[in-house]
């Protein structure tokens, strides 16, 4: 009785058996919990007289869509278009908000960020403020904040505020831009472009051999923009311009719900978007300003005196001495930051930016009732967009950190 | 000692579920009467249907009715817990169970009876969708609204009415669609939009909320029917009953001229009209046949009244909604409702 009691308790004591032991144990509580919840759910379906299965992404939407990227890059017509268009909608209005809003935070954040370490009173005081006000407001309250306040600031549907006469202007129903319209040639302008970037690429390989070398500089930015902008524009006019642009129409004439910027001319940049926009970017830039302060506190001070010393200026120190060398601090928590963003973008719904969470899990859902499937798809989304951005970052991570000799 | 413990925490667990499963096997009505209180999903503010006050008292028709199926169950018209929802959340809160009825102008469509897999217990208000517009827009009626800017809420039959109502008159617009009814109103008081559609009742609740209210008509085009009414989860029979009776306990009341301040009466009267004696319980077991007391339309007509009491208070012409009954009235007097007899 005592022996075996002590050899069961030697056996529990063995590591490597105990590892065995609680793995096996872990994953049967695993597969239990899991059939236990697929089998709940199901019958819980079977109840309400419901099934799993995806055949509702072949029927037709029978409601209209804001007009957005997504519903223009589709060609969104109601009673023709299906509820995977309303879903593909969604992504394309989800990923471009994300998009714009990890650019503008990232500009705006690193500009904050290295304002708050300036020797300028007044770029310290403002840094400051603007980060101990913007990270400690709600978002969705922010969200509320410049919706509201970009549509009270802007003047009435059937008056603008013209940007460029005839060309650019803004009312409460939007932004009003010029929209290209591509012919078929147009093509070859987007190719001769891609090519000028990938020719600016090898210039600058070229440019930095040479400086290694023979210590010469070359005006690089010069010579690049210069690739970037005469040759695609060179090939595009040889080629006959085939690119038109449809340019806003506002009437001030006629019934007066007809007034204001006509639908079907130009290209509009709905308030909601804007304002979505907005607040994503500069919620977002205060964290990123602490991020990048921090990084750039974490860089030796011997670092700046050291290139100081060897007669480097400070805006180059700062350049190419001191922000590479912070970037391995910064980026690991501003890849958080991008996909913090990306997932905020979802608060969009109050304010009717139709993107993923409000025309797929708000009117769509709401249509077919197919919640199981419809949430599974969405997190699929979100769960690609940060698998990607996180892919991203960290290949870019691995490109600045430093290299051990 | 540490690793006993897991693995009676990992038993512990299994049983956990266990009785989440067999709790989950429950009918509603245990379900309910366990934790004591009925949970009811009502709208985030809609005056005269579902409303919160200053203190957190809820009211309105909608809530009413939750306050019905209360008293029926618990004989206590008080043992009701809120749950605001949007129109976008309320299907999905239903279905999952985090509440025990939808009461919350939820209009009555196929689509929500078959593929939602949810059951309609009655009609408590029978509405169309209708249209306002600032008057200075100069628009007599809907037909004029080509090109206009419209301003909804996501996740409703408003949503897909306009949209229909517009591609049958070959009509173009614009859909803004916010997923709370009071950023609807900010927008469209801010002047996003020209229009601001949803049922009329709803109309004539939220025009309260608007700067200035008195500038705004609602165009005489009703481009919908909306029948509303409280919804619950398909494949509880029992639970459904309770629901719809409790509302045609206080529709039947109104049409027996029984009333919170004559029920009372009632009940120690000796000559009673036999209809009047189900009604209250003094005759027959209908209560018992719900799974309740036989007293249990009098205590919905004791202590939230009959319909026309709940329609009169909450939105009646004395109210800020000033809705005539309309349609709403029994169909003795002209209208369309009509309960079937408790018999
Ligand atoms: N009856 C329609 C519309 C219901 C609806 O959501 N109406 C809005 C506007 S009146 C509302 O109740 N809002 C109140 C809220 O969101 O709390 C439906 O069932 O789809």
């Amino acid at each position: 009785m005592f022996g075996r009691d002590r050899s069961l308790t030697s056996l529990l004591n063995d590591t490597f058996i105990r590892g065995i032991l609680f793995q096996a144990l872990i994953a049967i509580g695993l597969f239990l919990s899991i059939n236990w919840l697929a089998d709940n759910t199901l019958s819980n379906l079977a109840n309400q007289g419901k099934t799993l299965g995806f055949d509702f992404l072949t029927r037709t939407a029978g409601f209209q869509i804001s007009p957005t990227l997504g519903t223009w890059m589709l060609d969104y017509k109601v009673g023709k278009s299906t509820y995977t268009d309303v879903y593909l909608i969604g992504i394309i209005n989800t990923f471009i908000v994300a998009l714009l809003g990890i650019l503008a935070a990232t500009v705006i954040g690193f500009t904050v960020g290295i304002m708050r370490l300036s020797d300028n009173l007044v770029f310290r005081w403002f840094s400051s403020f603007y980060v101990e006000v913007v990270r400690n407001v709600p978002l969705l309250l922010q969200l509320f904040f410049w919706y509201f306040a970009v549509l009270r600031a802007m003047p009435s549907k059937r008056e603008k505020l013209e940007l460029v006469e005839g060309v650019a202007g803004l009312n409460i129903t939007g932004l009003y831009l010029p929209a290209p319209i591509v012919s078929d040639g147009f093509i070859y302008s987007f190719l001769s472009l891609i090519g000028a970037i990938a020719i600016t690429f090898l210039v600058r390989r070229y440019a930095l051999r040479r400086q290694a070398e023979t210590g010469q500089i070359l005006p690089m930015f010069w010579i690049g923009l210069g690739i970037i902008i005469i040759l695609p524009v060179l090939v595009h006019y040889l080629n006959g311009s085939p690119l038109d642009w449809s340019l806003p129409e506002f009437k001030d004439t006629g019934p007066k719900l007809r007034q204001g910027y006509q639908s079907g001319a130009g290209m509009v940049l709905v308030p909601e978007m804007l304002a979505v926009w907005l607040a994503l970017s500069l919620y977002t830039a205060a964290f990123i300003a602490e991020i990048v302060r921090a990084g750039i506190l974490a860089v030796n001070r011997g670092q700046t005196e050291a290139a100081y010393a060897l007669g480097v200026r400070p805006n180059v120190t700062l350049r190419l001495v001191v922000i590479p060398q912070a970037m391995r601090v910064i980026i690991p928590p501003l890849t958080s930051q991008y996909l913090n963003l990306t997932k905020n973008s979802s608060l969009a719904v109050a304010i009717a930016y139709p993107e993923l969470v409000s025309v797929f899990a708000g009117t769509a859902l709401n249509q077919v009732g197919k919640e199981v499937e419809m949430i599974f798809m969405m997190m699929m989304v979100y769960l690609t967009f940060s698998l990607m951005t996180a892919a991203f970052m960290n290949w870019f991570n691995s490109r600045v950190k430093l290299v051990e000799r | 000692m540490k690793k006993l413990s897991f693995l009676s925490a990992l038993c512990g667990a299994a049983m956990g579920f266990g009785a989440v499963a067999s709790a989950n096997a429950a009918t509603t009505l245990e379900a309910v009467k366990a934790k004591g209180f009925v949970q009811c999903g009502v709208s985030q503010g809609l005056p005269g249907f579902s409303n919160a006050d200053d203190s957190g008292k809820w009211t309105g028709l909608d809530v009413d009715l939750c306050r019905a199926v209360a008293a029926a169950v618990f004989g206590d018209a008080e043992k009701v817990k809120y749950s605001p929802l949007s129109a976008k959340q309320r299907f999905t809160a239903l279905s999952s169970g985090e509440i025990d009825i939808l009461s919350r102008n939820t209009t009555w469509t196929m689509t929500r009876d078959t593929q939602l897999g949810l059951n309609f217990a009655g009609v408590n208000y029978y509405d169309g969708q209708g249209m306002m517009v600032p008057i200075a827009l100069g628009v007599k009626s809907a037909t004029e609204l080509d090109g206009a800017n419209i301003c909804t809420n996501t996740g409703t039959t408003t949503e897909l009415n306009i949209t229909d109502y517009f591609r049958t008159n070959g009509m173009s617009f614009n859909l803004v669609a916010f997923e709370k009814a009071d950023e609807v109103v900010a927008a469209y008081d801010a002047g996003r939009c020209d229009v601001y559609t949803t049922d009329r009742s709803g109309l004539a609740a939220q025009r309260g909320k608007l700067t200035q209210p008195d500038s705004h008509v609602v165009l005489p085009e009703i481009i919908s029917k909306e029948p509303l009414g409280p919804v619950v989860r398909q494949g509880d029979d029992q639970w459904f009953n309770i629901v719809r009776w409790s509302l045609n306990a206080m529709i039947n009341a109104e049409e027996l001229g029984i009333s919170s301040s004559n029920v009372n009466m009632k009940k120690f009267q000796s000559k009673l009209a036999p209809s009047v004696a189900r009604l209250i319980g003094k005759e027959g077991k209908f209560g018992e046949e719900l799974g309740l007391s036989n007293d249990w339309a009098y205590n919905i007509i004791m202590q939230v009244g009959n319909y026309a009491e709940s329609y009169e208070k909450h939105v009646g012409l004395n109210t800020p909604l000033k809705l005539a009954r309309g349609v709403n009235s029994l169909w003795s007097n002209g209208g369309i409702l009509y309960a079937a007899p408790i018999r």
